[in-house]
């Protein structure tokens, strides 16, 4: 045995092939069955891919580090459904890239924080986290109300996503910058093309309260206004085998 | 490689590797360690045995235990459920006039309110309820959407501007000045018309000024008198509670954006029963309105709509 072993430690190109095949035989048992396995994905009704705002409202979610002290996974145990409410679905970040679960809770979890509080609440609470919740710990914020969004790129923004999997259509990325304005036009109305492109549950207002630009605020507020709220849950069958995991 | 070195010194085998001289003992690994490395490998088969472990073409080996973490956690919350079903049942069947009425039952509503209001409430009305700008004071006898216990649950319930499709709040503030209905100076003047309202001293001449525009303007909504609507949660201008502040400031900044305060539904994340023992806490614990001699009827069941969660 150690006559053979000789030849990969006196090899270091044996011996980078032979790590290369060790490691792969991991990666491929534990990552390539996620591809083709078409239960690791719950069938729920409800989960769309981001809006234009949503989608620059994450990025900026990712920028300022907020998995850091946020997760955005509710596990299936007692103590946090009761908490935060269903378990999370994995259906639920199938449009995510990357998820956002996090792995340390020094704020709350978000998972389901989408429709929990108001606008002005998230404002506030951005703006000055102590001034509606004393103990808080987070730091504010405030500086996402004054900066204006940037979503020059948010048409290649999109269309990248779409190459990694996102079900964007041609229409929704052809008018992701007029989809991006029109969330934040309170005037929009019932019958908007936001509406007719994301369907009718997307929120169309003014988030931050300055409907005269459309900052950071607005998109960061929009994206947290929407987790957790799409699967319909009336439709979802959690106690199927085939949901069972 | 039979034939290895033994070092004099230690007895122990040397790795045959020699630098100028010094060579490399190939010292054996602890026993104890060696055998807790054979046992992990030995557990790991044994795990893979019992437990959800091999992806396959279509699924996964469920293992012999058929250990689901989902549902673990169904079988938990029937439990938890389970546990809670006397008092839910309490809850459900009594009217809220009826739980304020028996001690026992208050004091198991009050636990529940207590619990529910500190994750979800506390965080806009604050920990003891006594809000903060822009957000309701629930201490206090002034009431927006009013203070008897019906009209609590109902706003819990459905919320305000929430997106429920019976939420209370159709009725908005206008942005007079952000939007241009009034100039600049109207404005100033309204602002001391609305002080003088609360009794307080203002600019005599500013406020006569304002007087038509108030009437004009505002007094469709706020009255006349400007002594509000509790129905459509149109606030009293003539006490001494401001949801946005009382300096000149903040009634000015108020005329001139006209927010519009929001509050979610919570008919989605909390059971019919858990919302009447939360308007139960609300209503003795921060100070209610007193209840109308004749109580009123048993408030309907909610039960469809909310009991799915």
């Amino acid at each position: 045995m150690w006559t053979k072993h000789k030849a990969f430690e006196r090899n270091s190109i044996i011996l980078t092939i032979g790590i290369i095949i060790a490691v792969s035989i991991g990666g491929l048992i534990e990552i390539s069955p996620l591809f083709y396995l078409e239960s690791t994905i719950e069938k729920v009704e409800g989960v769309r891919p981001y809006t234009p705002l949503e989608q620059a409202g994450r990025d900026i979610y990712v920028r300022e580090g907020c998995y850091v002290c946020h997760s955005q996974m509710i596990r299936p145990l007692r103590d946090e459904v009761e908490r935060y409410g269903h378990y999370s679905l994995a259906a639920e970040s199938m449009y995510d890239h990357p998820f956002q679960w996090g792995s340390k809770r020094t704020g709350p979890d978000l998972a389901r924080v989408g429709g929990k509080y108001s606008d002005s609440w998230h404002v506030d609470h951005l703006r000055d986290p102590r001034s509606v919740v004393p103990e808080s710990n987070m730091p504010p914020y405030a500086f996402l109300a004054k900066r204006e969004l940037d979503y020059r790129a948010i048409e290649k923004h999109l269309a990248t996503l779409k190459t990694v999997g996102v079900p964007y259509s041609k229409d929704q990325l052809a008018n992701a910058r007029a989809d991006l304005e029109q969330q934040v036009d309170p005037f929009a109305g019932e019958a908007s093309d936001l509406k007719k492109r994301y369907g009718a549950k997307v929120a169309q207002r003014d988030f931050d309260g300055d409907p005269s630009r459309i900052t950071e605020m607005d998109a960061l507020i929009a994206y947290l206004q929407v987790l957790g709220t799409m699967v319909d849950f009336r439709t979802y069958k959690a106690e199927d085998p085939e949901n069972m995991r | 490689m039979s034939e290895r070195e033994r070092d004099d010194h230690t007895g122990t085998e040397t790795t045959g590797h020699e630098w100028d001289g010094i060579k490399e003992l190939d010292t054996p690994l602890p026993r104890w360690w060696l055998w807790v490395f054979y046992g992990s490998i030995a557990w790991a088969v044994v795990y893979w045995i019992l437990m959800p472990a091999w992806p396959g073409i279509s699924g996964y080996t469920r293992g012999v235990l058929g250990r689901s973490d989902r549902a673990a956690v169904v079988q938990e919350l029937g439990a938890l459920a389970h546990h809670r079903q006397a008092g839910e049942a309490r809850l459900r069947t009594a009217s809220l006039q009826q739980i304020e009425a028996d001690p026992e039952l208050q004091a198991y509503a009050m636990q529940v309110g207590q619990s529910v209001f500190g994750d979800n409430c506390a965080t806009c009305h604050g920990a003891g309820g006594a809000g903060a700008k822009g957000y309701p004071n629930l201490r206090d006898d002034v009431w927006l959407w009013g203070g008897t216990l019906d009209e609590i649950r109902h706003t819990i319930q459905v919320g305000v501007r929430s997106g429920h499709p019976g939420a209370r709040g159709e009725t908005v503030m206008p942005a007079f000045g952000r939007d241009q209905m009034l100039g600049a100076r109207q404005v100033d003047d309204l602002t001391e018309y609305v002080v003088a309202l609360s009794g307080r001293k203002a600019d005599a001449a500013a406020a006569a000024r304002a007087r038509q525009t108030f009437a004009d303007q505002c007094a469709a909504c706020h009255g006349p008198a400007g002594a509000g609507d509790v129905a459509r949660g149109i606030p009293n201008l003539t006490d001494a509670e401001w949801l946005y502040g009382s300096d000149r400031a903040a009634i000015r900044d108020q005329i001139w954006n006209g927010r519009n305060g929001v509050m979610p539904t919570w008919e989605a994340r909390f059971s019919p029963e858990t919302i009447k023992a939360l308007a139960v806490y609300v209503h003795a614990n921060a100070g209610g309105e007193a209840e109308p001699a004749a109580p009123a009827a048993a408030a309907p069941e909610e039960s469809a709509a909310g009991a799915a969660r």
